[in-house]
């Protein structure tokens, strides 16, 4: 796949029901040259309503996202194949095929349909996975997904994230007049669910560890309070509303604790832990500086930060006992804000200005702390790892709008979501 | 070696996640007793100066009709400065004394930036700019009782557009008379 070359996958197969608001479209901006060339043959259906639904589709276009495959056009397939002994190996191979992914769907009861799929190395003829998978019928996109996981994983030796979830704020609206909402949708964007909505701006969504709850800030009565929802019941409780800023909420490892951001009466932001069972608060910074944008360390004894203690914003990180004294990490450039620390520990994404834009870089945490910077827009803030570490989702904006865009952690591959309306920001990547 | 595995997906969530979004199917929106802004009339985000609870109340009313210099409730900064500008003094002077002549009127000081930069670092520079408002009031006399800040950071711009003529508009402190 040429460099820059502008492919334009649409991900909106609309199935079951079609939501009515904001589909995203993934676009590739930027493929990676060595992709690895995959077939997934379209799957055989036993009957009309099993084939009504594309998993073939659906696995190629995860994979092509990626931007580490390239998977092969339906109209360049000679043979549609649908288990192992029907592949002709070398035609296949002709075609520059380095795998191939063959499969049927079955029903196998009222309810249920059953997914087998076998995945080979076209060049040796070795099959390499073989599955059976049984899906009810809303369930059968997480079922592709998973399906294109487990390929990914395969083939690449990463666990794949295709499977897993974003959290976003959406926009609407024109001045003054704006709604603001908290949406949850599947990672290729689709199945998107207001999680809440306000009048008055939502910001910093964050994961908690296990996937089923969000922390965030809530302006409604046009002062910040930070809450804590569940996903599954709606149920939500506000956990921070002290005079002044609450702000920056970031879970603890053992989700028992949010980091977060507060301010004295004179204004000064300091970082504060937050303890979720005893609402016990410890102070975890004290300077005259803006100290905000939290994150936690994985052993949960250390924070990563943004301070401007030093005149421009810094990235420092602090250990959680007090009187610990932050350490400052980032030195390149006059403006380095809102750590986010890869799920290995190895690099730590974050915002830096260059060339008058702000942009996303990271740096080596286990090196010589070398930054790399990832993008080249103007408005490129809030990058958020993928769990598996390979990807960062991030906020841009393209012809005067509010984008989610993706930049794999090497920086090679890049793409934007662009969602059919509204100002899309702070994409939060849910944990696997 | 056939080795065809069974995978149980946990089929509740799965139906929970991918079926028809019943608008807010597994996320129901917080209901009434949680207040949501917009799952009702709205009418709080329109509320901001005026609301008749007591007698400041009335001084807040009074404020609504102000006319000359008090009229004017917005000071405007420089990029990544929260220093306010000599022509803004004259201003925040009339504010002052309105303010120390009627002890009993509140007003609230909304911090904000434009849109360049981190969301969050954003709200702290757009609070230094409400609390710069709130010393430069606090020096010319005004009780502290009188006066709050709140910062919206980039979330609440006052213009559109990715240029300097609408992040101009967007460096404000707002100044928010009410009870």
């Amino acid at each position: 796949m040429n460099k820059h070359v502008s492919k334009v996958v649409a991900i909106g197969i609309l199935l079951f029901c079609s939501p009515s608001w904001a589909e995203l479209v993934v676009e590739i901006t930027k493929g990676q040259a060595d992709a690895i060339p995959i077939a997934i043959v379209p799957f055989s259906a036993a009957d009309a309503a099993a084939g009504s639904f594309d998993i073939a589709q659906l696995v190629s276009d995860d994979l092509a996202r990626s931007g580490r495959f390239r998977t092969t056009d339906r109209k360049d397939m000679i043979e549609q194949p649908h288990a192992g002994a029907a592949i002709s190996f070398d035609d296949w191979r002709r075609l520059n095929n380095d795998y191939i992914v063959v499969g049927q769907i079955h029903p196998a009861d009222a309810d249920h349909y059953s997914i087998t799929f076998e995945l080979y190395n076209v060049l040796n003829h070795q099959r390499l996975l073989a599955y059976q998978i049984s899906a009810n019928k809303p369930g059968l996109r997480l079922a592709s997904h998973q399906l294109a996981d487990m390929v990914f994983e395969k083939i690449l030796g990463i666990r794949g994230a295709f499977a897993t979830r974003i959290a976003y704020i959406s926009v609407l609206g024109a001045l003054p007049h704006k709604s603001f909402r908290l949406i949850v949708a599947d990672a290729d964007g689709e199945n998107p669910h207001v999680v809440m909505q306000s009048n008055e701006p939502l910001m910093s969504p964050a994961w908690s560890p296990d996937g089923q709850s969000l922390a965030y800030v809530s302006f409604e009565n046009r002062m910040p309070s930070v809450y804590v929802q569940m996903l599954k019941s709606g149920e939500r409780r506000r956990v921070s509303a002290q005079a002044g800023v609450n702000q920056a909420p970031a879970w603890s490892p053992d989700g028992k604790k949010l980091a977060l951001t507060l301010s004295t009466r004179d204004g000064n932001l300091d970082i504060y832990v937050l303890d979720l069972t005893t609402q016990a608060l410890t102070r975890i910074t004290d300077d005259p500086g803006i100290d905000t944008e939290p994150q936690w360390a994985k052993d949960g004894q250390s924070l990563y930060f943004t301070s401007d203690r030093a005149g421009g914003p810094q990235i420092y990180r602090v250990g959680t006992q007090v009187g610990d004294k932050p350490r400052r990490l980032t030195f390149q450039g006059s403006y380095n804000a809102r750590p986010r620390l890869s799920p290995d520990e190895s690099q730590l994404a974050f915002v830096t200005q260059e060339d008058g834009g702000y942009r996303i870089a990271t740096m080596d945490l286990r090196g010589h702390g070398d930054v790399q910077v990832l993008t080249k827009g103007h408005f490129d803030v809030s990058p958020s790892y993928a769990p598996n570490g390979a990807e960062i989702i991030y906020a841009s904006r393209d012809r005067g709008r509010g984008v989610l865009a993706l930049v794999s952690a090497d920086g090679r591959v890049q793409e934007r979501l662009v969602s059919s309306e509204g100002e899309l920001q702070e994409p939060a990547w849910a944990p696997f | 070696m056939k080795r065809i595995l069974s995978i149980a997906l946990l089929l509740a969530g799965a139906a929970l996640l991918s079926g028809c979004p019943k608008k807010h199917n597994i996320n129901e929106p917080p209901t009434a007793g949680t207040q949501v802004p917009g799952s009702t009339s709205g009418s709080d985000s329109a509320s901001t100066s005026a609301r008749s609870l007591d007698d400041s109340a009335n001084q807040a009313n009074s404020m609504a009709n102000a006319t000359g210099i008090l009229a004017r409730r917005v000071i405007y900064f420089d990029f990544d400065k929260s220093e306010i500008k000599p022509e803004f003094a004259d201003l925040v002077a009339a504010h002052a004394r309105n303010l120390t002549s009627h002890p009993g009127l509140k007003v609230k000081l909304e911090g904000n930036t434009d849109e360049r930069g981190t969301r969050e670092y954003n709200i702290g520079l757009g609070e230094r700019r409400a609390q710069a408002v709130r010393r430069a009031l606090m020096l010319q006399g005004v009780a502290e009782s009188q006066l709050s800040t709140v910062s919206f950071g980039a979330e609440r711009p006052a213009a559109e557009g990715d240029d300097e003529t609408a992040w101009a508009k967007n460096r404000r402190v707002e100044l928010v008379f009410g009870p």
